[in-house]
């Protein structure tokens, strides 16, 4: 449930483009085809699978506050995390490196589909926030950094798609010169950043429940301070008698 | 060392019409996150050209000795220690500012002019060039980033770096006597697209020749 829940905020809610605007030099510069885009988006999924999950490890084990206490308890009053930056930056761009030549080698038809696109995601800005909000919002566990990296790469990938799929076709639209490719891009982004806020709604079943707990609870007092009421009412009115 | 004619291009020109934002579209990310505040804003302007001319001076030194396959992995190791110099610059003398900003800062890192900047320029060219480049270019960042900023601070929350230059919502005075209203929606993320959109859609109206196709 808690994954379900994650995975559907990282795609909706929290989309890395419509949200925190992660990534949008990709996304604005190969989203004039779709079959570009997709082969991108793709891309941008792989590498997040990886990426988060393995920089989720290295936070925990080497650059927290205190996370150097496996090695010996001496190492307890060390904390790494100014580190951080350079720690994932140089995780992610080796692991694109990496990703390339493992790809290259056993499956020279993804290859030729990612191929131009993984040099190009090393830089893109959605692979290293992927792995700073997971650290930001101290996500507990390997698994739900899993989740989160393939959500987020899901929200990109849609997000993207969805984009090249509409610049097609507003190709024959009749645009203001001046608005025209840059410009209407950013106003169509911004407009569909305005109907992803609407998914804001959608994980608060939670909250309503507890404020409905609260509710109960103050029903409950107020009921008590009725009987409290009525005893003194019933005290006083007896002392008058 | 004084600004030649040509020199001074470096810098004149990415502040208008090779704008990295509305021109070459790079660094867009940060551009728009943090733009809900003009301080902040400002912020990271100053960061970013820090970053820029330091990092262009790092990277044309080392130019001809930086083996062009790791290329990549060089240039983000430069950058990342100088964002780190930043990140903890700012977490010593302004922490609010740094938390409210969060992870943007780290992003610099991955800002699209940076890298931009060291592939098209820095690794073709002298010092003294790159540091021009790098100033230009981060400073036209930043005019983008501060106008963004103060429209969207000032119409979303009527204030100016914090100060109440539209009067007082609650108690009715300055302009919100005559029945004005801030527009809270200036505030929230997709506005920041559209202002960056409209900006862009003046600046070509103006320059006729920077119309695509």
């Amino acid at each position: 449930m808690e994954h379900i829940e994650l995975l559907f905020k990282s795609i909706f809610i929290d989309n890395m483009v419509f949200a925190t605007f992660l990534g949008m030099c990709s996304y604005l510069a190969v989203s004039k085809k779709v079959d570009t885009a997709v082969g991108l988006g793709a891309a941008v999924i792989f590498v997040l699978t990886i990426t988060v999950p393995l920089n989720w490890l290295l936070d925990k084990y080497i650059l927290q506050d205190g996370a150097l206490v496996w090695i010996s308890e001496d190492f307890a009053i060390y904390d790494l995390s100014f580190l951080s930056f350079i720690m994932f930056i140089a995780t992610i761009a080796t692991m694109v490196q990496l990703v390339e030549i493992i790809v290259e080698k056993f499956s020279p038809s993804l290859y030729n589909s990612l191929g131009i696109f993984l040099p190009l995601i090393a830089v893109n800005c959605a692979i290293l926030g992927g792995s700073l909000f997971m650290q930001s919002r101290e996500i507990p566990s390997l698994a739900l950094a899993l989740t989160y990296g393939v959500g987020s790469g899901i929200g990109w990938f849609l997000a993207i798609l969805s984009i090249a799929a509409i610049r097609e076709k507003i190709r024959y639209s009749n645009v203001p010169a001046p608005l025209r490719g840059l410009g209407i891009t950013f106003i169509i982004t911004g407009l569909m950043a305005i109907g992803f806020m609407s998914f804001g709604g959608m994980l608060t079943g939670g909250d309503e429940e507890v404020a409905k707990k609260e509710l109960d609870v103050e029903l409950v007092a107020n009921s008590n301070d009725q009987k409290l009421n009525n005893n003194l009412f019933l005290k006083n009115s007896k002392e008058v008698n | 060392m004084g600004l030649l004619g040509k020199d001074s291009k470096l810098i004149s020109d990415p502040l208008a019409d090779n704008n990295p934002i509305t021109i070459q579209v790079l660094g867009i990310c940060s551009a728009l996150a943090i733009t809900a505040e003009l301080k902040a804003s400002i912020v990271m302007s100053i960061s970013v050209i820090f970053v820029m001319g330091a990092g262009n001076v790092v990277i044309s030194l080392i130019r001809n000795i930086i083996p062009s396959k790791i290329r990549i992995i060089v240039q983000l190791t430069v950058v990342a220690a100088l964002v780190i110099i930043v990140d903890q610059v700012l977490k010593a003398y302004s922490y609010s500012l740094s938390k409210e900003l969060g992870a943007f800062i780290g992003l610099i890192i991955t800002n699209c002019i940076i890298m931009g900047r060291f592939e098209a320029f820095a690794l073709a060219n002298g010092v003294w060039r790159s540091f021009l480049d790098g100033i230009g270019n981060a400073i036209g960042y930043g005019v983008i980033l501060i106008i963004v900023g103060f429209f969207r601070e000032l119409l979303g929350s009527g204030t100016l770096l914090g100060y109440a230059v539209l009067g007082d919502p609650i108690e009715k005075t300055g302009l919100y006597s005559i029945g004005y209203e801030n527009n809270g929606f200036m505030l929230l993320a997709p506005m920041a697209l559209i202002v960056v959109g409209l900006i862009i859609w003046v600046q070509r109206s103006r320059n006729i020749s920077l119309i695509e196709d």
